[in-house]
């Protein structure tokens, strides 16, 4: 009893208290309000379902309130920001949720990314006659999962946020009712992600074993004052954490799911996955690895670079030989996540530094990108293979170059913020004297470029003789507010790159 | 009777890699599915073990844990799978075959 009045200063002093009153655990709400902002938004749209039932027009506004939804958690996070910027980080929840400039760094792009996957899809359901409600309603409660992660404290919160963010996005994969790709992308992804999940958790098992605490800092205090007798349990939790992770940030070799299910699921789905699951999984790996295991450097170190190594060369190499293009896009995204390792494998301050801002750069592109594809999609998401993107420079203008555009980001030109945020994770993977795995990282990034060449030229210069391979979609204005946005924000990064480099300097972790 | 400690992390152990190579070699979408499932409570076995080696209740807790996003997951899992069998005959993954990984 004590002991727990100790952390609340404020409540009177324990001679008043009746004896059986518990002192309630301090909780900072400005800390999780982001995400139970996104979680109540999404209850109030299954609401309105139920009542739709009766009030059809009421399904209409869902789309509305999801997008309230994102920008009142917005507002939200903005307002934590400005507490940690001026009182600087703090923990809530008993330790269990972290508040600090890496959390909001994140969130802020998780945030950026469901707004986008609400845009893009706007078009998309609508062509293929599907139930908005429900896809607005499971993408805010995934994205409610990947703010949980992005702050997750402890390795409790942290499987806890990775099955929120997992469970929504299994259904969201298998959403395209009537076509079977879609359902078997769901189910492929449903049974590596449990599996992962449950080689996750058995690491989190092991590191409770060893240390007796799954809070993060516990941990690392722990392993700051004891010197343990026998770590190899702890050496086994380490190395499953790695893989239950690496599934889900889709690093080779736990990257088989990730070309099915990328082109199976709806492709608006896709493209927040590719965008949300990976800035969440990333969250969760840095801190787990930074925060929590800082002292166990030299032992994760290796397993890291083997990983980002295996990564970068297996998605830019099975990239080229795709006749697909979501396929094809799929292995890219898992060699954006080599390039993204190498940031992690660094494992200084710097090295997390640069990592967030490839995350902020990627999340940018790649939904750019998948937004072009969406559009380009036929009715019935199909019209996904290289031979239907021929000629598209004359069918459609505008929404090709954008594609180049932002086919020119992936591969790392100058002037996008691709190439900032490539050049940041060599910077320093060079400044910790990692030269083996920058020059692969190099070699690999040329391989890469020859990927996004090749689509290019299917876009630019095709036969004239060609047949006409479809009619020209029309891009609705939900699909190219997002595709501005993405625009915008990769060339103003890439042209003065310290509007992005600067916040993800300061957005470290903070003890 | 007391057992040692490491004979019940040893049986947890079989039973994870039971399940895993369940995962991994069935066919059967319902039987990957337990093999799942079973994956997760031998983790549980872990935890309680610890969390009387350690004389801490936060493993136990945890346990609960589990145990509730375990049931989350077999409502989706059992959903998805009902799903794609009602249009198909039987319940194996060979017949998932649309998408070439």
């Amino acid at each position: 009893m004590m002991f727990l009045l100790a952390q609340a200063p404020i409540s009177p002093p324990p001679t008043e208290l009746p004896p059986e009153s518990i002192a309630t655990p301090n909780v900072e709400f400005a800390g999780i309000a982001p995400e139970v902002m996104l979680g109540v938004a999404a209850l109030v749209i299954v609401a309105l379902l139920a009542l739709s039932q009766r009030w059809p027009r009421l399904s209409a506004a869902t789309f509305w309130i999801a997008l309230g939804g994102v920008g009142a958690a917005t507002v939200l996070l903005a307002g934590a920001w400005s507490d940690v910027t001026t009182f600087g980080a703090y923990e809530t929840l008993s330790g269990m949720v972290a508040v600090d400039g890496f959390a909001l760094f994140l969130k802020a792009l998780v945030l950026v990314a469901t707004a986008l996957g609400l845009l893009v899809a706007q078009g998309y359901l609508r062509r293929e006659d599907l139930d908005a409600g429900a896809y607005h309603a499971l993408l805010l409660l995934s994205a409610s999962g990947m703010l949980m992660m992005a702050s997750a404290n402890d390795l409790i919160v942290v499987f806890l946020a990775l099955e929120v963010l997992s469970i929504a996005l299994y259904v969201l994969a298998a959403f395209h009712r009537g076509k079977a790709e879609s359902e078997e992308a769901g189910i492929k992804y449903f049974v590596l992600g449990a599996f992962s999940s449950a080689v996750f958790l058995y690491g989190v098992a092991f590191v409770y074993g060893a240390t007796g605490t799954t809070a993060l800092t516990g941990i690392a205090q722990h392993l700051a004052t004891t010197t343990l007798i026998d770590n190899s349990g702890l050496l086994v939790g380490i190395s499953l954490l790695l893989v239950g992770l690496g599934f889900k940030v889709a690093a080779v070799p736990f990257h088989m799911w990730t070309p099915d299910v990328y082109e199976g699921a709806p492709t608006p789905v896709t493209a927040f996955m590719a965008a949300g699951a990976k800035v969440a999984g990333f969250a969760a790996l840095l801190r787990v690895l930074q925060s929590g295991l800082g002292l166990y450097r030299v032992d994760w170190e290796p397993l890291v670079f083997a990983l980002a190594a295996a990564t970068l060369v297996v998605g830019s190499v099975l990239a080229i030989v795709q006749t697909n293009v979501k396929r094809m896009l799929a292995y890219s995204s898992i060699s954006h996540a080599g390039f993204i390792l190498v940031g992690v494998q660094a494992g200084t301050d710097d090295g997390v530094a640069a990592s967030l801002a490839y995350l902020f750069a990627y999340t940018f592109i790649v939904l750019g990108t998948f937004a072009v594809v969406t559009v380009l999609a036929q009715r019935g998401d199909t019209g996904h293979e290289l031979s239907d993107y021929r000629g598209l420079a004359r069918r459609q203008p505008f929404v090709a170059a954008a594609f180049a555009f932002f086919l020119l980001a992936q591969a790392g030109i100058p002037l996008t913020s691709g190439f900032v945020a490539k050049l940041a994770v060599f910077r320093a993977g060079v400044n910790d004297e990692q030269y083996a795995l920058v020059i692969l990282a190099v070699l690999v990034a040329v391989v890469a470029a020859f990927v996004y060449l090749r689509l290019l030229v299917v876009t630019y210069l095709s036969d004239e003789d060609e047949p006409e391979a479809s009619t020209s979609a029309r891009v609705d204005l939900a699909s190219k507010t997002a595709l501005l946005t993405c625009a915008a924000f990769t060339l103003a990064v890439g042209v003065v790159p310290n509007l992005l480099l600067h916040y993800a300097d300061r957005a470290n972790l903070l003890f | 009777m007391s057992v040692d400690t490491q004979y019940y992390l040893i049986v947890a152990a079989i039973l994870f890699t039971v399940g895993a190579t369940g995962v991994l070699v069935r066919r059967n979408a319902l039987v990957m599915f337990m093999c799942v499932e079973l994956m997760l409570n031998a983790v549980n076995l872990t935890f309680v073990t610890f969390a009387r080696a350690l004389d801490d209740i936060g493993g136990q807790v945890f346990v609960f844990f589990v145990l509730v996003v375990a049931a989350a997951e077999v409502v989706v899992g059992l959903a998805i799978i009902v799903a794609i069998f009602r249009k198909r005959q039987g319940a194996t993954a060979d017949d998932l075959n649309l998408l070439k990984g």
